[in-house]
């Protein structure tokens, strides 16, 4: 066992295999880029497979290799389930699963891991069946969590090598050009696939809407695609991207995102041409809504929003508050739409977005991020990746990334959920260490990481009410008891990435 | 001085999660309902959990009112619960009569006198649903000296007044005028209607201006998106607040000289205007307005 930073015990070898967190930036370090390897097309070479089974023996995919899809279908995903029906039927078994990350819908990944098709994973997250499924031990080697950034990272630097990348394409012309925006089945950008394009030894591109050549926009390029199949449908439509969220009439949601406004609106970032990123989460939208109305009032307006884009995001831009919206994913149809229609409206992939390796990510540009969490702790440690019974259950995301690269990173989260404390003594599993968040905003008040002393001062005055940690964690407590620790086995199910690649935390087998 | 009732917020006492959260949203009362908004098999657990929410939560920083049940439909038991909870102010709902008051009353003294709780340390307030109760308003608000206020609840009493809600309130206005009247008269608090119409902020706006030009202390709210509209209103005017200040200011300094009038720029102030003053600066203060006497 080897301790960390954060006093976190790593088992070895995988401490020694990844190292352990040292802190925020000790392990930014120059390295060589990582590059696919290329098979070059020849002209009047078609790039068109008649099937999924088909384009996999094209690839050579054979045991052991690692294979990749994205999660920008996410529920609505047809595509990780059809490709691995095939691979498992064609016998293949050893494989690395690198997906950049896994929804509820590919709980058929069961199978596959009982059955040695599938023997190590990486992702972001992991949800319901999957995620309880590996939580009770159903893998020989742990799961590798990592953030959007990180695993960007891991993929530039090596540390990833897709062998062949699986991408759901909206609509794709037969020599490989892509783009999200059009189709049957549209998610808006392509920001996570356009890495493992780039990487990816071999490329199959997944479309139930093949057009003419060429396909523009060009989101994924032709240059970077191997193999072109027609499928009947990637996905459900309705599955992956929702109509314009509801705002939340919650008037518990209301009172964080009403706080956190005012936290944003009073700080010294809140100027003109500031920038910001929110979630997607009831409170998350209605923190857009409400800082839309602080941006009228004061005339402020801002250079960029990051995200993780929402259409509440989008009707600040259509209503001149907001200059860019800067894109690796959507949340939602309208802006998905919007990517299309809106020239101001830029996609952009998960290494620009939030890698820490790259030449400088946008995140290294933004003022304010408003995250959410499952847990705080008194160290200002957040976990979003595991419930309170230990179960694996959420997603990394991009939460470590922006928070620990944003000038000031909001946390928001009520205090409790039914009868669950959010503000704890220890983080069940940390995911962002406690000296990448600034603020802790929930529905009693906020509270201030005290190593910004600069933002106790500036908001001194503010009219929101103002506790320690320690106090909010006080105020859970009094309501839901101390809750009992968890009863870990012995067995590592999952080992958490800081963005850098080294572990900051372990998840043991329940 | 007045307490500040503003808002008085409805809360259903079987839901557990809002018992916890409703000290949130600011309303300067809380009414947990043991009546109308528990269904009959939960009328129990409605009461047991109100009682332990008053024994486990901070409510330090609203007034608890109860609306209980009638006394012979769970009542009792209700007051009973209440009391030891440590409520401070019992609701009765159809009041008709000043008898109606007497009756809570009497239980209320019987728990306080077998628990050794000082009598009269729970208050009460009458809601008055009915034309009898309306024009029987007066000995009500006289019927108890635990009596801190009386509230108007409208749609059983549109209903017995073979009308329902308007735009314009007009419907109301001998209600809310002669309610009124009758808490005045009896020195007590007067509650207005709750606004049901949710999504209608301009109509909330509108009655809630028309209920505090009469004169009425407050309103009941069924949701929290309503308080901050309410307080908007009841807020003090600037100038209401300079004034405030000054006759403020002016009994600081008569107190400090041991001078029993206070006076403004050599005026005599009477003491109902120094108290108002004070009040305006505690509504001031609740609004969030700077109060600050130099």
């Amino acid at each position: 066992m080897v301790e960390n930073k954060l006093g976190r015990q790593i088992p070895e070898p995988y401490a020694s295999q990844y190292g352990v967190y040292t802190g925020e930036f000790t392990h930014i370090k120059h390295y060589q880029r990582a590059a696919a390897k290329v098979q070059p097309v020849k002209p009047r070479q078609p790039k068109l497979m008649q099937s999924i089974h088909d384009a996999i023996v094209a690839t050579g995919l054979k045991d052991g290799m690692t294979i990749s899809f994205h999660h920008h279908f996410r529920e609505g995903d047809y595509v990780m389930n059809m490709v691995m029906a095939e691979i498992a039927k064609m016998g293949i078994k050893n494989l690395s699963l690198a997906p950049s990350s896994i929804s509820n819908v590919h709980a058929p990944l069961i199978d596959y891991i009982k059955s040695g098709v599938v023997t190590n994973i990486t992702s972001s997250g992991l949800r319901d069946k999957l995620g309880a499924a590996i939580s009770n031990g159903i893998m020989a080697n742990p799961v590798v969590i990592r953030s959007h950034g990180g695993r960007a990272r891991a993929i530039a630097s090596g540390d990833i090598h897709i062998d062949v990348a699986f991408l759901g394409a909206p609509s794709a012309d037969e020599y490989g050009n892509i783009n999200g925006v059009n189709g049957k089945a549209t998610c808006g950008s392509l920001g996570y696939a356009k890495i493992d394009a780039k990487y990816a030894d071999k490329v199959v591109a997944i479309t139930d809407t093949l057009v003419p050549y060429p396909n523009t926009p060009i989101a994924i390029p032709q240059t970077d695609v191997d193999y072109v199949v027609q499928v009947d449908a990637i996905g459900d439509p309705k599955g992956i991207a929702k109509g314009a969220a509801r705002f939340t009439k919650d008037p518990k949601e209301l009172l964080i995102a009403q706080y956190a406004a005012q936290v944003i609106t009073a700080s010294d970032y809140f100027k003109p041409g500031f920038s910001f990123q929110t979630g997607s989460g009831g409170s998350s939208l209605a923190v857009t809504r409400y800082l839309k109305q602080a941006m009228e009032k004061q005339n402020v307006h801002a250079s960029f929003a990051l995200g993780g884009i929402t259409s509440a995001m989008v009707s600040l831009m259509r209503a001149g508050l907001v200059d860019n919206l800067l894109d690796v994913q959507d949340f939602d149809h309208p802006s998905a739409e919007s990517l299309a229609e809106d020239p101001h409206h830029y996609e952009i992939d998960a290494e620009m977005y939030a890698s820490p390796l790259s030449k400088g990510s946008v995140i290294n540009q933004l003022d304010v991020a408003v995250l959410s969490a499952l847990e705080v702790d008194t160290k200002y440690n957040v976990n979003v990746i595991t419930g309170s019974d230990g179960v694996i259950r959420g997603a990394s995301g991009g939460h470590s990334d922006t928070a620990a690269a944003c000038k000031m990173s909001l946390v928001i989260a009520p205090l409790i959920r039914g009868r669950i404390p959010t503000i704890v003594d220890d983080v069940n599993t940390v995911v962002t260490p406690g000296a990448s968040v600034d603020v802790v905003v929930t529905e009693v008040g906020i509270a201030i990481n005290p190593k910004r002393q600069d933002l106790m001062a500036m908001f001194k005055d503010l009219n929101v009410p103002q506790f320690t940690i320690q106090e909010l964690r006080d105020k859970a407590y009094a309501v839901t008891g101390t809750p009992a620790k968890i009863h870990y086995g012995d067995r590592p199910v999952a080992l958490i990435e800081y963005r850098d690649g080294t572990l900051i935390d372990v998840v043991n087998h329940v | 001085m007045d307490k500040l009732r503003r808002t008085m917020m409805f809360v259903p006492g079987a839901n557990a999660a809002m018992l916890r959260d409703c000290t949130l949203y600011g309303a300067d009362s809380i009414m947990f309902d043991l009546e109308d908004a528990v269904s009959m098999k939960e009328k129990d657990t409605a009461r047991m959990l109100v009682y332990s929410a008053l024994k486990t939560f901070d409510y330090s920083s609203v007034e608890t009112v109860v609306r209980i049940n009638a006394l012979d439909f769970g009542g009792v038991q209700d007051i009973t619960a209440m009391v030891l909870g440590g409520i401070q102010v019992i609701r009765l709902p159809k009041t008709e009569t000043a008898q109606d008051i007497k009756a809570v009353d009497a239980a209320i003294t019987k728990v306080e006198k077998a628990y050794d709780i000082p009598v009269g340390r729970t208050h009460m307030m009458a809601a008055i649903e009915s034309a009898a109760g309306v024009l029987n308003a007066r000995e009500i608000a006289q019927a108890s000296p635990r009596m801190i206020g009386i509230a108007l609840g409208a749609e059983d009493y549109l209903t017995s007044q073979k009308t329902y809600r308007h735009e314009d309130g007009a419907e109301l206005s001998f209600a809310r005028n002669f309610i009124l009247h009758a808490a005045r008269e009896a020195g007590i608090a007067a509650i207005d209607t709750v606004y049901t119409d949710l999504d209608n902020e301009a109509g909330l706006i509108r009655e809630t201006k028309l209920i505090k030009q009469l004169g009425f202390d407050g309103k009941s709210v069924i949701n929290p998106r309503q308080i901050p509209v309410i307080h908007q209103i009841f807020a003090p005017t600037q100038k209401q607040v300079v004034k405030a200040q000054k006759i403020v200011a002016g009994l600081k300094e008569a107190e400090a000289k041991g001078a029993g009038v206070v006076s403004v720029n050599g005026q005599m102030v009477d003491k109902p205007v120094v108290e108002r003053a004070q009040f305006t600066l505690e509504l001031a203060k609740a609004s969030n307005m700077e109060t600050e006497v130099d």
